[in-house]
């Protein structure tokens, strides 16, 4: 009878603890501001869009509303998905199938053969590139975050990457 | 030329964990031979029975755990858990148990932990606890000191070797006969059936300070802690707070009840109070490491101690203190840090 | 002229007795190293910017003739260590903790070691301002000769902008083996006290403390009876107990002065200013004769090299050479270090040139503690040793806990970038765990962190930014088409017709 008694007891703390709190959970609102900032923050910032959004934040935001893995930045690599996984309290899972983390690297304009059609300059996601029509443009290496993103338009392909030597 | 490169400092450490293990180890001999003088062999039987057997079950969880079994065990720090066991257990004590504590030791108080180093319990500490909570009669059944003119004659080496083995008295001796309650045990239920101090201290089992026998070996104890900290192996924080701890509301409490109850004196000479406070708190692995959290670690376990053999339902509060102190080091350490030079407080 | 009693130095946490083994070269006579037939000058010399070369290949230079220009503040001119002709400036290998090659100026001597005209030198110095003094010893190229060639003039530029009432000569030689400042002391004590004042004067100092170590007796000798000649009584000699690292800069400060060197900051920022007697010598040097720095005193000793000894010599010298002045190796010889055996850097290669920060070369064998113990390295037993004699009273072993369970983010808090890599705590782990190495790595690890997230916020910053832009571009667009639609509206177009009609009339 006592074994009884203590069962329903402990029981019905347990049940009522346990449907409080999943209310509360409902019913207060998800700071979801901060925690797509925290994301962020972890994030390598490299705005590549390798990941399937326009860029970090973008990213980040997914992330928070749980719309995406947490294993879709290549640049950040094993380094960043660990960082979010304690963050968000979530599994440590292996980068998506098919991607992989570049060796880190800077984007160099030959400029002999640049031909100034400034076709790059808008692709750039953080403005590190110089230049104006016909004429001569460069790649600010303190600003490049390796992206990759203005490789494609050029004509002539006249952008290379060159490897800073970390990562690889 | 070229030349072999290695990182600075090119000094190397003259001391390694190995020899300062065995150094506490060997600082415990003139202990162990005052004990053998009083109590007979069991110190010495005791002692070998439990550095093998904690350093099989190291060899065990090594293995188990793919460490190195020679390097690792070469730590001596198991056979001072072995040594330590041995003198915080009952002089005879059926065999089984005493393999009970050490297993407990070593398994559930070092190495689920990851071994050396990583243990946030006194592994020694552990394995008592377990036997104490385990085997509650077998623990306090202690055989009173052989020497000196008790009214008691103690069982020939056979018959206590077969109590060891078979975890019975051979007929027709009984343990009701035989063993005898520790003078914490006597103190502890004299005073509960309102005799003084006075009264209790008046039965043979009773030596100048502490309990008879038991007071040399604590001499003995000293001399080890003594030689530890000429050597530089423990520092002064560690066994000074834990004595200041204990001793200090002893005191209080005599001059306030005017000598009903134990002093500071038997206190200090009674039960693990000079092993706790020289080797067992002073257990680098499980105690805090910052000169101010060391006086508090001491202060704590030596206070919890004495509350415990006051106000609480055991004899002696060492071995429940060392370990619930133990589990505060992590905080100890965390705000007790020293100021960085260049840093505000 | 008076010495305080030692008894009013304050207290360091912390620091060792170490056994000196300061009796094997700081014995006898200053020796000298033959003109080697290359000099190999680096022009990274400490941290901050490389200078840069004002010679060509081809170019014949003097001793004490100017090659290269100090590049922003922090930051050295560099001069020919002897008369001959520049044969290439390239990378080559030089001693470092990165082992890496540097930009150097390579110099054939020609063997005459003809020196520049004594037209820089400062015959009254007293009678000169504070400014053109300092310009005067950073025209000299003087950096400090204590370890870390820290330009003078930085140093000398920051303590007059910070305001500091003390000069502190650091006599102090703290670890084993190294005896160069001590063979400097007994040798040229007159000539430092000289360096001494011009640097007070150049201040507008009251206060100088020389410390000098106590196990330097010949060395404390030599002072009192310059000082006694000097006579000077804003000049105190202070015996410092041997205790390492008490030569430590923010050691040495708080010893003479129980000020604390604020984390991250300079003795300038608590009004002290630290030299090493080295750099005194060289500003007497400069004011007597006008030369530049152009050497150092260097010693050599350990069981690997015969004849230990120290020896003035010209930067740029393949170590090789310095090694055959001290008698050549000897079979016991298996590692070289540059510096001491506490805080220096291992070098692989002899042919590497002697650089200005280069005070001790020891070359020895693997054991140079006696009664080493021959223990594997072990878990943390948190002893707390480490803790109990580190000088700047971190906690070692909570520092290396946060590292090994990969906590790097504690380590900041723990204090890592006040570690100032002094060994101690090495040579006290009963667990043998390599603690120095690892704070080092720690420190560059989190280096590189910081310059990450650096680099990310920048980029994190220009990327919204550029986003912002773009949507400013986008409404203010859509507002412009919206604006014009309604401009082409019919009734726009009358209203405008009617105005322009309203106006006519008034032409």
């Amino acid at each position: 009878m006592s074994a009884l008694t203590a069962a329903a007891v402990l029981g019905g703390i347990a049940a009522v603890s346990g449907i409080s709190l999943t209310l509360a959970a409902r019913a207060l609102p998800r700071d979801e501001e901060s925690l797509t900032e925290q994301i962020d923050a972890l994030l390598p910032q490299t705005q590549c869009a390798q990941c399937g959004y326009p860029g970090c934040r973008p990213y980040a935001e997914a992330i928070a509303n749980n719309k995406v893995g947490i294993n879709r930045c290549p640049p950040g690599g094993s380094a960043t998905i660990e960082a979010l996984a304690r963050l968000l309290n979530r599994p440590v899972i292996p980068l998506e199938a098919g991607m992989e983390t570049p060796p880190d690297a800077l984007a160099v304009i030959d400029e002999s053969r640049c031909i100034g059609c400034a076709r790059c300059l808008p692709a750039c996601p953080v403005d590190a590139i110089i230049g104006a029509h016909q004429l001569m443009h460069t790649v600010v290496s303190d600003l490049c975050t390796g992206c990759e993103l203005c490789i494609e338009p050029c004509p002539v392909d006249c952008i290379e990457m060159v490897p800073t030597g970390g990562n690889a | 030329m070229k030349l072999a490169r290695t990182a600075t400092p090119f000094l190397k450490p003259a001391t390694g964990v190995g020899a300062m293990m065995s150094e506490v180890c060997l600082a415990l001999i003139p202990a162990a031979i005052l004990y053998f003088l009083f109590f007979g062999f069991g110190i010495l039987f005791n002692t070998a029975v439990c550095v093998l057997a904690c350093a099989a079950f190291e060899a065990l969880a090594l293995m188990l755990r793919k460490q190195p079994v020679t390097v690792v065990l070469s730590d001596y720090s198991v056979c001072l858990t072995g040594v330590l066991i041995a003198f915080a257990l009952p002089t005879y004590l059926p065999i089984y148990v005493t393999l009970t504590a050490c297993a407990a030791a070593v398994l559930l108080g070092k190495h689920v932990y990851g071994g050396i180093g990583y243990n946030p319990f006194n592994p020694a500490m552990v394995g008592y606890v377990v036997a104490l909570v385990s085997f509650p009669v077998a623990m306090s059944a202690w055989l009173p000191p052989g020497l000196g003119d008790l009214d008691y004659t103690m069982p020939t080496i056979s018959e206590r070797l077969a109590y060891i083995f078979t975890g019975n008295w051979p007929a027709p001796l009984t343990a009701e006969a035989i063993t005898r309650a520790t003078p914490l045990d006597m103190v502890r239920t004299g005073l509960r059936a309102s005799q003084t101090f006075g009264e209790i201290g008046n039965s043979p089992m009773f030596g100048t300070f502490g309990g008879y026998g038991w007071e040399w070996v604590g001499n003995g104890i000293l001399a080890g802690g003594a030689w530890l900290l000429y050597r530089g192996i423990i520092r002064w924080h560690i066994p000074v707070a834990v004595l200041v701890g204990m001793l200090a509301p002893a005191t209080l409490d005599t001059l306030a009840s005017s000598g009903t109850t134990p002093g500071p004196a038997f206190h200090l000479f009674s039960g693990a109070t000079l092993l706790g406070a020289f080797f067992i708190a002073t257990d680098p692995v499980s105690a805090a490491t910052s000169p101010r959290g060391r006086l508090i670690f001491g202060f704590g376990i030596g206070f919890t101690a004495w509350a415990i053999r006051t106000w609480g339902g055991y004899p002696d509060g060492i071995a429940f203190a060392v370990l619930l102190w133990n589990a505060a080091v992590p905080l100890l350490d965390k705000y007790t840090a020293p100021r960085i030079m260049g840093h505000e407080r | 002229m008076s010495s305080a009693p030692t008894a009013n130095l304050f207290r360091l946490p912390g620091g060792l007795r170490l056994p000196g083994h300061k009796r094997v070269s700081a014995t006898g006579e200053l020796g000298g190293v033959p003109l080697p037939k290359t000099l190999t000058v680096s022009l990274r010399q400490h941290a901050g910017t490389a200078a840069q070369p004002i010679v060509a290949p081809g170019n014949r230079v003097l001793h004490g003739q100017r090659i290269a220009n100090a590049e922003g503040g922090f930051s050295a001119h560099l001069h020919a260590p002897s008369s001959g002709v520049v044969r290439a400036i390239e990378q080559r290998p030089v001693p470092g903790r990165a082992s890496l090659s540097v930009p150097c100026i390579i110099i054939d001597t020609d063997g005459d070691d003809q020196r520049i005209d004594d037209s820089n030198a400062i015959p009254n110095p007293f009678g000169l301002g504070s400014r053109e003094l300092l310009d005067a010893i950073g025209a000299a190229g003087i950096v400090g000769l204590g370890g870390a060639a820290f330009p003078t003039l930085a140093k000398l530029n920051q303590a007059s902008e910070a305001g500091i009432d003390t000069l502190i000569l650091n006599g102090v030689e703290c670890e084993p083996f190294i005896s160069c400042d001590d063979a400097l002391m007994r040798n040229r004590a007159g000539e430092i006290l000289y360096g001494a004042r011009i640097l007070m004067h150049a201040l507008g100092l009251r206060q100088c403390f020389v410390g000098i170590e106590s196990d330097k007796p010949e060395a404390w000798k030599a002072f009192n009876e310059a000082a006694a000649v000097d006579n000077n009584d804003r000049l105190m000699l202070v015996q410092i107990p041997t205790v390492y690292p008490s030569g430590g800069e923010d050691q040495l400060v708080y010893l003479l002065t129980g000020r604390e060197v604020p984390s991250g900051g300079f003795p300038s920022d608590i009004g002290a200013l630290v030299h090493n007697v080295g750099t005194a010598a060289s500003v007497a040097t400069l004011a007597l004769s006008g030369m530049p720095l152009t050497s150092r005193i260097v010693t050599v000793t350990g069981d690997g090299v015969a004849k230990p000894g120290n020896f003035e010599v010209r930067f740029g010298t393949p170590i090789s050479d310095l090694i055959a002045a001290a008698g050549g190796y000897t079979e016991r010889a298996r590692h070289l270090i540059m510096g001491g055996p506490m805080t220096g850097i291992p070098i692989e290669d002899d042919a590497m040139p002697v650089v200005q920060k280069c005070n001790c070369v020891l070359v020895t064998s693997r054991d140079i503690t006696e009664n080493a113990s021959t223990e594997p390295e072990r878990p943390c037993i948190r002893c707390g040793e480490c803790a109990r004699i580190c000088p700047v009273r971190l906690q070692p072993q909570q520092m290396h806990r946060a590292f090994t369970i990969g906590d790097r983010d504690d380590l900041p808090k723990l204090g890592l970038r006040d570690c100032i890599e002094c060994g101690c705590c090495d040579l006290v782990c009963p667990s043998h765990i390599p603690l120095t190495q690892t704070f080092r790595d720690a420190k560059a690890h989190q280096q590189l962190q910081n310059y990450e997230r650096e680099r990310a916020s920048r980029a994190r910053e220009r990327y919204e930014t550029r986003q912002q832009r773009d949507q400013h571009r986008e409404t203010t667009e859509a507002e412009r088409l919206a604006d014009l639609k309604q401009k082409a509206s019919r009734d726009a177009i009358s209203e405008i017709l009617a105005r322009k009609k309203q106006k006519e009339p008034e032409q």
